[in-house]
């Protein structure tokens, strides 16, 4: 997409531990068009969240080592000047993190932690009218009672309220990009669809590019445009929401498919755990790195590292996947899969 | 929380009447130096101690001598009268307090100004020299005993006796009405000696709570607003770390504010912590019972005026 105003290209994430050097993500591309969203869905430990905070330049130190590129608009994001990222940060890009009760300052209120991340982008703005916008903000998110939250502190309010602060904040001066990390993980399931129906509201309303990072697919299901699936540090599906969700390809995606309950599933069927556990990142696997959890495997993924590349079947624009068995393979096992026949 | 206050108050006074029997028991019951016999002199007669013993009160029943000691504490606020130097005990705690209060106040600048700093650089600067000379100086500085150090400071830069004469030395204090300039200068000493221990723990604890602080999820949203880094240090990090040190340094201002006795012996200074010393030396019952009482109480209402201190700055703590 020649029109995305975040684009991540060939992303790399290193960590130096005593353990070694963990890949945390490993050649990870990615974009994103004003006005849309891409989920990135992925377990702990896939690589999703850091994929995420390295764009934000939120980490960087010694012991990381980055490649690759993060492009927002006209920036280099990997290579910024610290002042050049401060500028952006809250302009441009801003992010949404997980847990509101711990990402929000706890000793200051609610509605000062927004003025002050208006005022940190506009010198001149006095503190009464920051205030009267911050309340502003806190009616866009649809707080009640917003000329008198705005003097709450965090724990003052609820779960779902906190959300609501965070994402007034993070709105704050109206960035072009806009990172949700597991939004709606610390909220109870209603919470979660209210949340989520805001963040879509607020994207199209403010015309944003959303990253909806999350490791629940129903999430993504309702707000995302394209998703991407990672494991283990590297995309390995990536297509238009609809599309894979009707057609997924990869043998990972099906697990992940199989173990969330939806309405609409074959009566009887169950829920079905994907097997192992995420590997090392230290030591990945050799070959497809999901081999080890692959009901599917044959000798030769244990050896050959699948690309994620397009696929060449009609009806499947954008749509790329890492697997090594043959495309007819794939769709002959979904079909049985979706049918709730056992692997 | 006006009436949590009160209630602190009356506990505290509980509190008070309790030490002040502890004092009692301590001294006047279990043995200890006699002050009829200090005062008589080695070789007395029995009727001159006797005589002594009647015109201090110490012939009656014990119970009647701490009766009347709380009566007319409470009814007179009167704490007695010094064996040694007649004078009323309330009035000798009065003219000691301002020595006591000017050195107390003084350490706490420095410390706080020399601590909060440094604490703040080598948590932001892990690892570095600034670091590494922070945490060794800190070590240095809760390892040396205060009067040692009292001792090597007067050595080295008093007047008097030092290898470069440049402060006043020990027995220089001089009151602030009497002359704020001479005032000043014979405090330098005391305070920095004073304040140095303090520094040091004080400096070792930002530093710990700052990097705690520094990996809060709270900070990282400071920083993926937009706020510059001195912002994110100095607000957002320090906010969250410096309440526990605020907590300290109150109840420590007043212990202090008790007597500091070491560094006000070595410097000579005729504050609280001397008057206490001397007292003990000389088995002034009634001086050691002020001085005591007066330095319970100082703690006392550190300790109120700390947890009402700790409510303004947590307001998690407010509901509680």
């Amino acid at each position: 997409m020649s029109d995305a105003v975040l684009r991540v290209e060939d992303l790399r994430v290193a960590f130096d531990t005593r353990e070694g050097l963990v890949q945390a993500v490993d050649g990870v591309s990615w974009d994103v068009a004003p006005g849309r969203t891409l989920g990135i869905v992925g377990e702990s430990g896939s690589g999703k969240t850091v994929a995420a905070m390295t764009a934000m330049g939120l980490l960087r130190g010694a012991r990381v080592r980055t490649s690759g590129r993060v492009l927002l608009d006209g920036d280099e994001l990997l290579t910024a000047s610290p002042r050049r990222l401060q500028e952006l940060r809250g302009t441009a890009i801003a992010m949404v993190f997980q847990d509101p009760l711990s990402a929000l300052h706890p000793l200051l209120r609610v509605g000062a932690q927004i003025e002050e991340a208006l005022r940190a982008h506009r010198s001149g703005v006095s503190r009464a009218i920051a205030r009267a916008r911050a309340i502003e903000l806190l009616e866009l998110v649809a707080i009640p009672d917003a000329s008198r939250r705005v003097d709450a502190y965090p724990h003052e309010l609820s779960g779902g309220m906190r959300q609501r602060a965070m994402i007034a904040m993070a709105l704050a001066n109206e960035p072009r990009v806009l990172i949700a990390d597991e939004p709606t993980t610390a909220l109870d399931v209603t919470v979660q669809r209210q949340i989520l129906a805001l963040l879509r509201r607020l994207r199209d309303e403010l015309g944003m590019a959303m990253v909806l990072i999350t490791h629940d697919l129903g999430v993504v299901a309702e707000t995302a445009d394209e998703v991407a699936v990672m494991y283990a540090g590297r995309i390995v599906e990536q297509a238009p929401a609809a599309e894979l969700f009707a057609a997924p390809q990869h043998p990972y995606t099906w697990g992940l498919l199989r173990s969330m309950p939806r309405l609409d599933a074959p009566i009887g069927a169950e829920l079905v755990p994907i097997p192992g556990r995420p590997p090392s990142l230290v030591h990945p696997p050799s070959g497809c790195r999901f081999h080890p959890r692959c009901p599917y495997v044959r000798e030769r993924h244990r050896e050959v590292d699948p690309p994620l590349e397009p696929l060449v079947g009609a009806g499947a624009d954008g749509h790329r996947v890492a697997c090594l068995l043959s495309e007819p393979e794939r769709r002959a096992i979904w079909t049985r899969l979706a049918q709730g026949a056992p692997e | 929380m006006a009436a949590y206050v009160l209630r602190r108050v009356l506990w505290g006074i509980v509190l008070l009447a309790l030490v002040s029997l502890l004092t009692f028991v301590v001294f006047y019951v279990l043995p200890s130096a006699d002050p009829a016999q200090l005062r008589a002199g080695r070789n007395a007669d029995p009727a001159t101690l006797a005589q002594i013993r009647r015109s201090l009160g110490l012939d009656r029943p014990l119970t009647a001598q701490y009766w009347t000691f709380l009566t007319q504490l409470a009814l007179h606020g009167n704490l007695g009268y010094s064996y040694y130097s007649q004078a009323s005990v309330g009035s000798l705690i009065v003219d000691r307090l301002p020595a006591t209060i000017s050195l107390t106040l003084g350490a706490v600048v420095i410390w706080v100004a020399v601590a909060v700093p440094l604490g703040i650089v080598s948590a932001v600067r892990r690892g570095t020299w600034i670091d590494k000379l922070t945490t060794g100086g800190a070590l240095l500085g809760i390892s040396a005993p205060v009067y040692w150090l009292g001792l090597l400071a007067l050595y080295l830069f008093a007047d008097d006796i030092g290898k470069w004469p440049i402060l006043p030395g020990a027995g220089s204090y001089v009151p602030f009405t009497d002359n704020p300039a001479k005032w000043f200068t014979s405090l330098i000493l005391p305070w920095v000696v004073l304040a140095a221990s303090f520094t040091a723990v004080y400096a070792r604890l930002l530093r710990g709570n700052m990097i705690e602080a520094l990996g809060e999820d709270y900070v990282r949203t400071a920083r993926a607003k937009g706020l510059s880094e001195r912002r994110v240090v100095w607000r957002h990090a320090l906010r969250g770390a410096i309440t526990p040190l605020v907590t300290l340094a109150g109840l420590d201002i007043g212990l202090l504010l008790g007597g500091a006795v070491l560094t006000e012996t070595v410097f000579g200074i005729p504050g609280i912590g001397r008057l206490n010393y001397d007292a003990i030396v000389h088995a002034d019952y009634p001086v050691i019972q002020g001085t005591v009482l007066v330095a319970a109480c100082f703690v006392i209402v550190a300790n109120i005026a700390v947890d009402v201190a700790y409510a303004y700055l947590d307001p998690r703590v407010r509901e509680g």
